[in-house]
């Protein structure tokens, strides 16, 4: 179960990296989202694969039943998802508004910090 | 999406919505939950409501600034954190009291509250998010005279906004 | 006060940066009065270490301090002994002049308080060095010297020129104190002492190291930089782009003798070997010829005055090299005597230019009626430093020839370097310290006249002590030369050389300097011209290549820049997850760590099969999606599969909130997609395709391997059964996940509500941004 997994995860990864080498920054977006995904499923699969027993204690033990999945990963990656979720929200934003700024989307035109013909530093003292 | 059926359906749904959020809040240390899914449905309520009615209404229907509940949240969130300096134990350790309201015995907690704070940290912030872009995609005249709360009247439907650049 | 010397020990180090913190406060107030009372730091610190000098005459050391990072075997502690004591008076003694000088000379300057304030730190960190006793100590205070000699070259910050030179002193003698702390590491691990006071009397190990020679020539490299010694002389004719006291301290008498005085301290340790007494000598020797021919050329007072210091230092290096007996007295004595009589010069040379506008030795002359005083100081200094009888120039150089004649060829071509080099420096001396007071008048620049007491205070009391030091010479002898050779020999050393000449071949050696010297002053011009047509046939010196080497490194660092960012993000992100694919996959490649074959779960359900499925076909999608719609709907599609897969796993947590951010997510993307154009072709050509693909999927490839690997190996329960054992019997709450996030990792989850409260503000910022540029209105409450 877990090879399978792992096999969706680098479908995720590869996806996610093909997109984010594109010029075009709602193609790096897209690409973003598909990353956050596959990092809590990685995530998720190093903690290991159990069905359907979530970790919630039942009423009268003091500990999960055996086959419960792990907890851990799981607190790990309910912040992650917020996380990247409100990341997700500044970027897309972001993009939105540098397109509306600049008129492209295209990050080879956004040359704004790093111009293509910078002046040297002056050789003087 | 500016339909007669949704702006009916609307307001009962926002409200229900709402009220379920609260309860996965509260519900969340003993069962699936918790501030950040009780935030998110609150966040989704409102999202529906501000489709349906669009964004001045929901701005006025939640009376604070969007920002201004998730700096609350992070206040209280902090707070609760910094209750246990009071009791000698580091920070952020959960203390626990059982008073009696009504002849019922009510758990309360630090974490409680914590988790509380989250809530309003989620709610307020995506909120803003939210509206921040909903309002940014709304032509300017709507915007300029909001409509009452709780509108009934249809109103004319908005123009396409029109891609720029 | 015996109780408590070491605390009062502790005050004085801090006295001169105690002062300078108030100098530019004092001196708003008091203006340029202000000299007299921070004068009183210095002097104070002088008496304190006065009430030593009995102690260490004795043949005690003074040590003291208090433990800083003890497990480090790192300590604040000074260790005072005959070299050290000497060096503190030394510093306290001429600073407190210093400190009353340039309360002259900078008098009415707008920033005479940033000045008083930057010579008094100067002073703390030059008193710190001399008396340091750990490395550490020592080497901070090392750089903090040359840090301070930054601010006061570049004091006057508007001109180039003293920009330039700030900025080559401090990269000569700030990397020289880089190799210096690259040495003390090693002397540290070769020893295994980190103080100076066990250091100076280990008694074997050092020379027989086979790193030996590394940490010479890196001590050697802090040294020489330190005390411009060819070929790194350079930087010091520059740095006189200082106000003068600042020439007169620094570049005279303190910190250019740090490197000498590093390398008397290291004599015991590291002294007497093949190398030391090859490189010191040769190198001291060198500059002490260059630099006495430099000064020829020149006609600025301060400039003839560099060069000659310079030279000074160059025969204080050979002179702690050579090994003879009588060496180190010698270096001993004229280190005092240069001391006191470089320091009088400059400060004349310094008043001068400050009473009459000008320090071109052409253009002064007949100055005697109009500054008496100075004059009388002058010809005092003068006389030292030539060497006659009467002053302690005289005896320093009789005894350098002491040591220096004997009968084998390397001390025959020493003694004439010796000779020649002194001949030259009685001409400058003179060329100094009587040529512009003599011979008719000419008018300068300014109508000169005698500057105030606080301008000829200095340079008297140090050429007068010049003298009286000779005339009491055994008193100087015992409670100064003394102790400090045997300090740097690590055994009794009385030097008992007095005034009466001792007809020998010192006394004749003497003689012919003299005559040489004389020789030299009478045809000056001549010799001056010769220089400089010799120079200018030797072509650029280090000077220019100094500057050719920071333009270099200007332009290497501009290259480097434009090479490393290109400024065209999907290189960035190329390098970095090229970087990513070969970090996963080469070392799993090379020790052969790859996982085993997996075998087709046997066990795989109908629905999960289909929702992994519905993933693949969504994330497929997204690739694929030519416009923004469809775009926004097969992101939804994955984001909602992962979501049902959490599900089916036991996450019901992690489902539920997957669910709600993938509806937000989709309701904004339909928001901002409306506006944003989703190109409906991926515009890279096929080969940038193939290439992107391949970097993504071996990216992918290395996760999966290393996934694989991981779930191989036995799952460490260790954090699991915590968070489980506790989670309802001490936490209270039956939903392990929550728990987790809100009691067992809440400072945690703190910090991850903080940064979405932050995104929440960043976002408003940007659309606000906009709204408020456009229309200034419309905006929410």
């Amino acid at each position: 179960m877990e090879a399978l997994f792992a096999i969706l995860i680098g479908l995720f990864f590869a996806a996610a990296i093909y997109l984010m080498l594109s010029k075009h920054t709602v193609r790096i977006l897209l690409g973003i989202v598909l990353l956050g995904n596959g990092v809590n499923l990685l995530l998720f699969t190093t903690g290991r694969l159990t069905r359907e027993v979530p970790p919630i204690i039942p009423n009268g033990m003091d500990a999960l039943a055996a086959g419960a999945a792990n907890p851990l990963p799981q607190a790990l990656i309910l912040t992650a998802i917020v996380i990247s979720f409100s990341f997700f929200a500044f970027l897309l934003v972001l993009t939105y508004r540098a397109y509306q700024e600049l008129g492209t989307d295209n990050t080879d035109e956004m040359r704004l910090a790093e111009p293509r013909d910078e002046e040297r530093p002056p050789l003087g003292y | 999406m500016n339909t007669l059926i949704l702006r009916t359906v609307a307001p009962v749904l926002t409200a229900l919505m709402l009220l379920f959020s609260v309860f996965v809040l509260l519900r969340g240390h003993n069962e699936p939950g918790g501030g950040f899914i009780g935030g998110l449905i609150a966040v989704s309520a409102l999202a529906i409501y501000g489709i349906a009615f669009g964004v001045s209404a929901v701005r006025r229907a939640i009376r604070f600034h969007p920002m201004a509940i998730a700096g609350s949240g992070l206040l209280l969130a902090t707070l609760s954190g910094l209750i246990s300096i009071f009791a000698g134990v580091p920070f952020m350790s959960g203390l626990w009291i059982y008073p009696e309201v009504l002849g019922v015995e009510v758990p309360l907690s630090t974490v409680m509250s914590f988790d509380i704070g989250v809530y309003l940290v989620v709610v307020g912030a995506i909120t803003s998010i939210a509206l921040a872009l909903e309002q940014d995609s709304e032509p300017r005249e709507v915007v300029a005279e909001p409509p009452p709360l709780r509108a009934k009247r249809p109103r004319k439907p908005r123009p396409k906004p029109k891609v720029e650049g | 006060m015996a109780a408590n010397v070491p605390a009062l020990t502790f005050i004085v180090l801090f006295l001169p940066v105690l002062a300078a913190v108030l100098a530019p406060g004092l001196t708003r107030f008091l203006g340029d009065k202000a000299a007299w009372v921070l004068a009183l730091a210095p002097a104070l610190a002088f008496l304190h270490f006065c009430t030593f000098l009995g102690e260490v005459a004795a043949g005690e050391v003074v040590t003291g301090g208090y433990a800083w990072v003890p497990s480090f075997n790192l300590s604040f502690s000074w260790f005072l002994d005959g070299l050290s004591l000497t060096f503190a008076l030394l510093i306290t003694g001429i600073g407190t002049l210093i400190v009353i000088y340039s309360g002259g000379y900078m008098k009415g300057h707008p920033d005479q308080g940033r000045f008083l304030a930057f010579i008094l730190l100067f002073m703390g960190a030059m008193l710190g060095l001399v008396v340091s006793d750990s490395f550490l100590m020592l080497f901070v205070y090392w750089e903090l010297t040359s840090i301070t000699s930054f601010l006061l070259i570049g004091f006057d910050h508007e001109r180039e020129a003293a920009r330039r030179a700030a900025l080559q002193a401090l990269v000569v003698t700030g990397g020289g104190g880089l190799c210096l702390l690259a040495g003390l590491v090693f002397l540290w691990n070769i020893t295994g002492v980190t103080q100076l006071s066990l250091l100076v009397h280990l008694e074997n190990g050092l020379r027989e190291s086979p790193f030996y020679l590394a940490t010479l020539v890196l001590v050697l490299a802090g040294a020489f930089t330190k005390s411009a010694q060819f070929p790194f002389h350079f930087w010091l004719p520059n740095a006189m782009e200082a106000p003068t006291p600042v020439s007169a301290y620094l570049h005279s008498a303190t910190m250019v003798k740090a490197g000498v005085y590093l390398l008397m301290r290291l004599n015991p340790v590291m002294g007497k070997t093949p190398a030391w007494e090859i490189l010191l000598p040769f190198f001291g020797g060198i500059t002490l010829i260059s630099g006495t021919l430099l000064a020829v050329r020149q006609t600025d007072l301060k400039l003839m005055l560099a060069y000659t210091t310079m030279a000074s230092l160059g025969l204080l290096v050979m002179l702690t090299g050579f090994g003879a007996p009588h060496a180190v007295e010698a270096a001993v004595l004229y280190l005092v005597a240069h001391s006191l009589f470089k320091g009088a010069l400059f400060m004349v040379a310094g008043t001068v230019d400050h009473e009459t506008g000008t320090r071109d030795l052409t253009k002064l002359a007949g100055l005697r009626t109009a500054m008496p005083i100075t004059f009388g100081a002058a010809l005092l200094a003068a006389l030292s430093m030539g060497g006659l009888p009467l002053f302690f120039g005289f005896l320093a150089k009789e005894e350098i020839y002491a040591a220096l004649a004997a009968g084998n060829p390397r001390a025959v071509f020493f003694t004439g370097l010796a000779v020649a080099g002194n001949a030259l420096m009685f001409a400058i001396a003179f060329a100094v310290g009587l040529k512009p007071f003599l011979g008719p008048r000419i008018e300068t620049p300014k109508h000169a006249h005698e500057g105030p007491v606080t301008l000829w205070l200095g340079p008297v009391v140090l050429a007068a002590l010049g003298l009286l030091a000779t005339l009491f010479s055994a008193l100087a002898h015992r409670y100064v030369s003394s102790p400090m050779a045997s300090a740097i020999t690590d055994q009794k050393v009385t030097v008992d050389i007095a005034v009466m000449p001792h007809v020998g071949l010192p006394l004749m050696l003497s003689l012919i300097t003299m005559t040489l010297g004389a020789l030299v002053y009478w045809r000056l011009d001549t010799a001056r011209a010769l220089m400089v047509r010799a120079l200018e046939n030797l072509g650029p010196g280090p000077d220019r290549g100094f500057d050719r080497l920071v333009c270099g490194l200007v332009r290497l660092s501009v290259a480097i820049t434009r090479f490393v960012q290109p400024g065209r993000l999907e290189i960035y992100i190329t390098a970095t997850f090229i970087l990513l694919a070969l970090t996963l996959l080469v070392p799993p490649l090379v020790f052969g760590e790859l996982p085993g074959m997996p075998a087709w779960p046997q066990n795989l359900l109908v629905q999960e099969g289909a929702f992994l499925l519905i993933a693949l076909i969504g994330i497929l999608a997204v690739v694929r999606a030519t416009d923004r719609l469809t775009a926004i709907v097969s992101l939804g599609i994955q984001g909602f599969a992962v979501a049902v897969i959490f599900l089916l796993f036991g996450a019901p947590d992690l489902s539920f909130t997957q669910f709600m951010v993938e509806t937000l997510s989709v309701v904004i993307l339909a928001l901002v997609m409306t506006r944003l154009r989703l190109s409906p072709r991926d515009h890279r050509p096929v080969g940038q395709m193939l290439f992107d693909a391949m970097v993504g999927v071996a990216c992918g490839l290395g996760f999966t391997l290393l996934l694989m690997k991981s779930v191989e190996a036995p799952f460490d329960n260790l954090l699991t059964d915590f968070f489980n054992a506790y989670s309802k019997t001490i936490a209270h709450g039956a939903n392990v996940v929550n728990v987790i996030i809100v009691d067992f990792r809440g400072t945690d989850t703190l910090g991850e509500i903080a940064v979405v409260m932050v995104t929440g503000l960043a976002v408003l910022a940007l659309i606000r941004v906009r709204a408020g540029k456009r229309a200034g209105s419309g905006e929410g409450r």
